[in-house]
């Protein structure tokens, strides 16, 4: 059974006013993602991320498509029963204190009244908020308010928790706090599925990641594979600085220290280099195939469509 | 169900009372007393006529203000500052979190209406120096004013399901006016002919009727109230606000929360 199975999920907006006309934010997403798989969902402002989760949540009504949850359809009272969410920048009741925030949002996820004191008070202390008392939260800073977000999105111990832009708006210590919290749900096995732009965070914490742009998935993977399938380039290292000479025209880079030399070649010359290296007596050191950024890959798949149309 | 619905009303009220809602209650009800003595140097036969009137015609406009108001943002609200996607994406049911808002609305109207009782009742005492069985019948206008709230906020939440909160404000305080002339329409579409009077016949009976609701008068003169225009009024309250908030229910439940 899969955590989460979209399938052909769509959803197009009626714009205009008199002449109204459907601009799709989302076309036909198929997508899955595995129990216990911290899943990336990355993409620029206005991709259809925010869409995709909101359909998942059932705030808003798909155009077509449909998604499951756990094997059951994600609208399923008892799928929400064992997921958790944290929307894009959240704004929560700000008369109430933290404890009465998620005093309020456990009883609404039914869980039992025996034990849900205690419960909330570990689960402030594990989001460092155990020592804010009856404060309001309209005196809360915004890293404050996002530890609230996802201890009310881990509050009735969910099985997979939706984060939408988790770390977006925070300082560096509010993004550190909060990616520590994420991994903390990852070390218990938790499901994670989150939405952001910051891929410094998906790199640190993710096992696959998607990239949709336009509403359009445009890849999906295991993030070292994905590194790999944007750079065409692999470093040699050997001994021997006097058969630089011989294959320096290959090479698109090259460093000498000693005699020794650190040499990067597209993937389509290695063989021709190393068999030249041979020849040269040459000994070789080693041969590394280099991994592009997540950033590369990101960059390439949000842009190469749009460079084809042009 | 229960306790998501219970929960949902309490975090409404709580809402109420920590925005200092209920605040401008204690106000009536001092400045209330506060004038009290000055309604004894009116003529000593009409002094009690004019408590009875500003007293009861202040709690119902007052919970008529504040159930317009709050009723707007009721839903309106939740959605612009995300707070319902926290909601909806629990276990919780869209006529949950409807019903639940407005029994919540409902219950810091009845707060709302007791508060200012107390009030009212206490500038009553300090004007006879006593209070009479009479004073007693009073509790039935008091009661129907509390059954004009159940179908403002019904009507007020059906308007901000689907509309603005200024459009819905202007929307609902336009069907307290036009309710509380309910009669007036009734007897118009009477009189009308053609077009007009099957559009008036048409208003008439798809817009409350708060004319019977209002004993103010009745009360005030100390003409006593029959048993049946309360069960009658009772029970027409309870099915228009029935009616109103399933209206509600039905547009939410097809919204997209965009």
């Amino acid at each position: 059974m899969h955590a989460i199975e979209i399938q052909d999920l769509s959803k197009d907006y009626a714009v205009g006013f008199f002449r109204k006309q459907l601009r799709p934010a989302l076309k036909s997403l198929n997508l899955t993602v595995e129990c216990g798989e911290t899943f990336g969902f990355l993409g620029p402002n206005g991709a259809g991320k925010t869409t995709t989760l909101k359909l998942l949540m059932g705030l808003i009504f798909p155009t077509a498509g449909s998604a499951k949850v756990l094997g059951k359809h994600c609208l399923d009272p008892e799928v929400k029963r064992k997921i958790g969410f944290l929307p894009e920048q959240p704004y929560f009741y700000d008369y109430l204190s933290a404890p009465e925030l998620l005093d309020y949002y456990a009883t609404l996820s039914g869980v039992a009244s025996a034990g849900r004191k205690q419960r909330i008070n570990s689960l402030l202390d594990r989001v460092g908020l155990g020592d804010v008392g009856k404060l309001h939260l309209r005196k809360f800073s915004k890293g404050m308010l996002q530890r609230v977000g996802i201890a009310q999105a881990i509050v009735h111990d969910p099985e997979v928790v939706f984060l939408d832009e988790p770390m977006s708006g925070l300082d560096p210590l509010g993004r550190h706090e909060v990616r520590e919290l994420i991994q903390n749900l990852k070390d218990q096995g938790k499901t994670i599925f989150f939405s952001t732009h910051i891929l410094s965070d998906a790199e640190a914490l993710c096992d696959r990641v998607a990239v949709i742009h336009k509403g359009e998935l445009r890849g999906v993977g295991v993030v070292n594979d994905l590194r790999s399938t944007i750079s065409d380039k692999s470093e040699v290292i050997w001994q021997g600085a006097h058969a630089l000479s011989a294959v320096s025209g290959m090479l698109t880079a090259s460093h000498v220290t000693g005699d020794t030399v650190r040499a990067t070649v597209v993937r389509s010359a290695l063989d021709t280099l190393l068999e030249k290296l041979r020849q040269q007596q040459a000994r070789l050191v080693s041969v590394t195939p280099l991994q592009g950024t997540l950033e590369e890959y990101f960059l390439s798949k949000t842009t190469e469509q749009e460079a084809v149309r042009a | 169900m229960t306790s998501r619905l219970s929960a949902i009303t309490l975090n409404t009220f709580r809402e109420a009372v920590r925005d200092r809602v209920l605040y401008n209650l204690i106000l009536f009800a001092l400045l209330l007393v506060a004038t009290a003595p000055l309604f004894s140097q009116i003529s000593i036969d009409i002094e009690r006529l004019v408590l009875v009137n500003v007293g009861l015609s202040s709690i119902s406009l007052f919970g008529v203000i504040i159930a317009i108001f709050i009723g707007i943002g009721l839903v309106s609200k939740e959605i612009e500052k995300k707070t319902l996607y926290t909601i909806l994406a629990r276990p919780v049911r869209r006529w949950e979190f409807i019903v639940g808002k407005y029994f919540g609305l409902m219950v810091t109207l009845v707060v709302n209406a007791a508060l200012m009782a107390v009030g009212f009742y206490l500038a009553l005492l300090i004007t006879q120096r006593k209070l009479t069985g009479e004073d007693g019948r009073l509790f039935v206008a008091i009661y129907f004013i509390i059954l004009e709230f159940l179908i403002i906020t019904a009507v007020t939440l059906l308007f901000s399901s689907f509309s603005t909160p200024i459009f819905s404000a202007i929307f609902a305080f336009a069907v307290f006016v036009i309710g509380t002339f309910g009669e007036d329409l009734h007897n118009f579409a009477a009189a009308a002919q053609g077009i007009t009077k099957w559009a008036a016949t048409g208003a008439a009976y798809l817009l409350p009727n708060l004319a019977p609701l209002n004993v103010i008068g009745q009360a005030a003169h100390n003409q006593p109230i029959s048993g049946s225009l309360i069960l009658f009024n009772t029970l027409y309250a309870l099915v228009y606000s029935a009616a109103a908030t399933a209206g509600a229910v039905l547009i939410f439940e097809r919204r997209n929360l965009k």
